[in-house]
């Protein structure tokens, strides 16, 4: 079972709850918005070769103070303070969807807190002639297709499954406002927030990772990735937009031999 | 039997209502007896034309002068109590039969080569006649209201509509419902046209800030969901600032900045035209509207019994703050179909009704709500949205007897109409009550028949309802309803 407990910063006014495992160098692991749960299989697999630290993101259950953060600048400052808070002055970023986002704009603003950046389909640009799918708004049933390959699949059901009585439903209804409602803070409607001013800022030996059947967030968009961060190599798995939860295997191993090459 | 403004007008009867044509101190001084005079139906008769200087008798005229001279004196109200207002929300009635089933959605991005801008320009004109119509015969006010990317709301701009309503009417309100504030930059923009407006009525303009749909606000003009109620609320202080500083001020806001905050014109109105927020159930809104005193307003397309849950929280919001229970602190909104018998409303509206629940409320449910829209607290209340796949389970394949029987339209013979809306305003506490008269596909002949009926069979017959409260929310330049 992973470490879990609460890193505050700015006297208690921004407060992450972040779940920690493993042994070696530091490892950051930014969420994407759709992951229920905290902690996951990829993350324990990673956790074999690093000292893994998942932080769920202000406005997430356990994690406090989004009211004090108006835009994806304060965000970011506060991630920065964070690192320094875990005592982190330097670890690999990793990041999913909008997390990879998130790791991109500190890789961008902090250069010198990236030892490396691993970016699983990350959100941040656009291209009108191929929107990313709208992900905060789908409806459950067109949800699954988006983010899944298979959503048939036993991971992808489970993810699926919700509780059946009214209360835990609505406590259910109200956790997934709250996990939406904090990325949209930070990208509605239109995840480009301005990181392509940023990204030639990023130093740090950067990783795209995609799932080569992603509905949500198409490949073109690792071509414009590739085009506007100098030398980031890109990995193709087989999968969808969760393809670190569909082949956590191949994921994770893909990272390893990336920061150990 | 053919309905036309201008050629089949009642006759109108003559009292003139003192105060209607002067300021908001000579209307302080109405008293119970003379005003009690007024009769329904006002107006001079010269409807179709805007006042003129000439059409305010000398009498009138000195009347209101000496008024204005004389000192102010707190009078109790007159009997004149309900107000009724005719409300518009301009549906786009050219649909395809088989839009529900081959659109998703009528709202935010249903395909606008659904739409005929030649058969548009010929609806505003049949549109801005059923408002005229509706003062003519009797109606204490005019309602519009505004929408983004909806084929039944054709109104993005409902200041233009009631600009238009100020040149040839001259009595009711002129109630906008309202401005979205969030969606103005500056919201000072809201400040100068509603102050345009209420001296282009003679003030006779109710000044509502709504929130906003989802739809409108996050979806079709972009605002971030997790920041538009505090915009709102910021952009409503600087508004209201706007109207009462006398000073030149600055206003340093987080969305607004502003270092010569100073509007030309300023409202005719003092100190501000009344404020009516129009909300969908949002706990936090009817604590801060009770708070600032305000009127509430509940614009339900779901009827008086699904609306009491809304309405009830709302008075107990109320009570809570320490208002009073004043029932002109309450608007809610209520479909109305009158025709000769109750069989006869059938044939005649069924299919309107229908197109109205069907095709017009037809939202995606991933437009219904984005995720921040409705505060954790408001989810937690168990209030939902009014459109979406819950909502559209509801609504699915109702027959007649079922919108009639759940409330969401009163319909029928007079009798039968002045039965229920007579319980609908009592149940919901309700002092301003809103009509939707025009619904759905209803042609401009069979709204001003639903319009004529409903003013002459109905409309007296709820009139005395709420005797002996005060409406302190009624604009000062507005005829101040008919005993």
């Amino acid at each position: 079972m992973p470490d879990d407990r609460t890193v505050e910063i700015r006297g208690g006014a921004v407060t992450f709850r972040v779940l920690a495992a493993g042994r070696g160098a530091p490892l950051v692991y930014f969420h994407s918005y759709h992951e229920r749960s905290a902690w996951s299989p990829f993350l324990d697999l990673l956790a074999r070769s690093f000292s893994v630290y998942a932080p769920s993101h202000p406005g997430v259950t356990g994690s406090t103070g989004i009211e004090t953060l108006d835009d994806l600048l304060d965000l970011t400052l506060a991630y920065d303070e964070f690192l320094q808070a875990l005592g982190l002055e330097r670890a690999h970023l990793v990041g999913h969807a909008f997390g990879g986002m998130m790791a991109a704009e500190i890789a961008a603003v902090f250069p010198a807190r990236a030892g490396s950046l691993t970016l699983i389909s990350p959100l941040g640009l656009w291209r009108d002639d191929a929107p990313s799918a709208d992900v905060l708004i789908l409806p459950s049933d067109e949800l699954a297709p988006a983010l899944w390959h298979d959503p048939a699949s036993g991971v992808a059901r489970q993810w699926a499954t919700l509780p059946v009585s009214d209360q835990e439903s609505l406590a259910a209804e109200v956790e997934s406002i709250q996990r939406r409602s904090s990325m949209a803070k930070f990208a509605w409607p239109i995840p480009d927030k301005g990181l392509k001013k940023r990204l030639h800022r990023i130093g740090a030996p950067t990783l795209l990772l995609w799932g080569d059947a992603d509905r949500a967030n198409p490949l073109v968009y690792a071509d414009e990735w590739q085009r506007r961060v100098k030398g980031a190599a890109l990995r193709l798995l087989p999968g969808g937009h969760m393809v670190l939860h569909e082949t956590p295997e191949s994921a994770a191993r893909a990272i390893v031999e990336f920061i150990g090459a | 039997m053919k309905w036309n403004v201008d050629t089949e007008l009642q006759p109108c009867r003559q009292e003139p209502v003192p105060g209607d044509h002067c300021c908001p101190v000579a209307l302080d001084k109405q008293d119970e007896g003379v005003a009690g005079l007024a009769e329904a139906g006002g107006g001079s008769g010269d409807s179709g034309e805007h006042r003129s200087e000439a059409g305010v008798s000398a009498v009138t005229r000195a009347a209101s002068v000496a008024a204005a001279l004389a000192p102010v004196k707190t009078v109790v109200s007159s009997p004149i109590a309900m107000k009724i207002c005719f409300f518009h929300l301009m549906p786009y009635r050219f649909l395809p039969d088989d839009f529900e089933q081959r659109y998703r959605s009528v709202w935010v991005d249903v395909p606008h080569h659904l739409h005929d801008p030649e058969k548009t320009r010929g609806l505003y004109h049949e549109f801005l006649d059923e408002l005229e119509f509706a003062e003519t015969q009797g109606f204490d006010g005019l309602c519009v209201n505004e929408h983004h990317n909806n084929a039944y709301g054709l109104m993005p701009s409902p200041n233009l509509m009631a600009a238009a309503l100020t040149r040839r009417t001259s009595q009711a309100a002129i109630v906008v419902l309202g401005n979205s504030l969030a969606a103005y930059n500056p919201p000072l923009r809201v400040a100068e046209e509603f102050a345009m407006l209420d001296l282009l009525s003679d003030g006779r303009l109710v000044a509502g800030f709504p929130v906003g749909t989802s739809m409108d606000m996050n979806f079709a003009y972009g605002i971030n969901p997790a920041t538009l109620r505090d915009r709102y609320y910021e952009a409503h202080d600087l508004v209201m600032q706007a109207w009462t500083r006398p000073e030149v001020f600055s206003f340093n806001g987080k969305y607004t900045q502003i270092r010569y905050a100073n509007i030309w014109p300023q409202p005719l109105q003092k100190p501000h035209p009344p404020v009516w927020i129009p909300g969908g159930g949002s706990v936090e809104t009817w604590e801060w509207t009770a708070k600032l005193d305000y009127v509430y307003c509940y614009l339900s397309y779901f009827g008086y019994k699904r609306g009491k849950a809304t309405m009830d929280g709302f008075w107990e919001a109320s009570a809570r703050v320490g208002a009073d229970d004043n029932p002109f602190r309450a608007g809610f909104l209520q479909l109305v179909c009158v025709s000769e018998t109750d069989a006869q409303a059938e044939r005649e509206y069924f299919p309107h009704v229908h197109y109205f629940y069907q095709k017009c409320l037809n939202v995606w449910e991933g437009f219904a709500e984005a995720p921040g829209y409705r505060t954790v607290k408001t989810v937690q209340s168990g209030t939902r949205a009014q459109v979406g796949a819950a909502a559209r389970r509801v609504r699915q394949s109702l027959d007649w007897g079922q919108y009639l029987d759940q409330g969401y339209v009163i319909a029928g013979s007079p009798a039968t109409v002045r039965q229920q809306l007579t319980e609908c305003i009592k149940t919901l506490r309700v002092g301003h009550l809103m009509v939707l008269l025009q619904i759905g596909s209803m042609p401009k002949e069979l709204a001003l028949k639903n319009t004529e009926l409903f003013a002459q069979e109905v409309m007296p017959h709820v009139r005395d309802l709420w005797p002996g409260y005060k409406d302190r929310w009624w604009p000062s330049g507005a005829r101040n309803g008919s005993a």
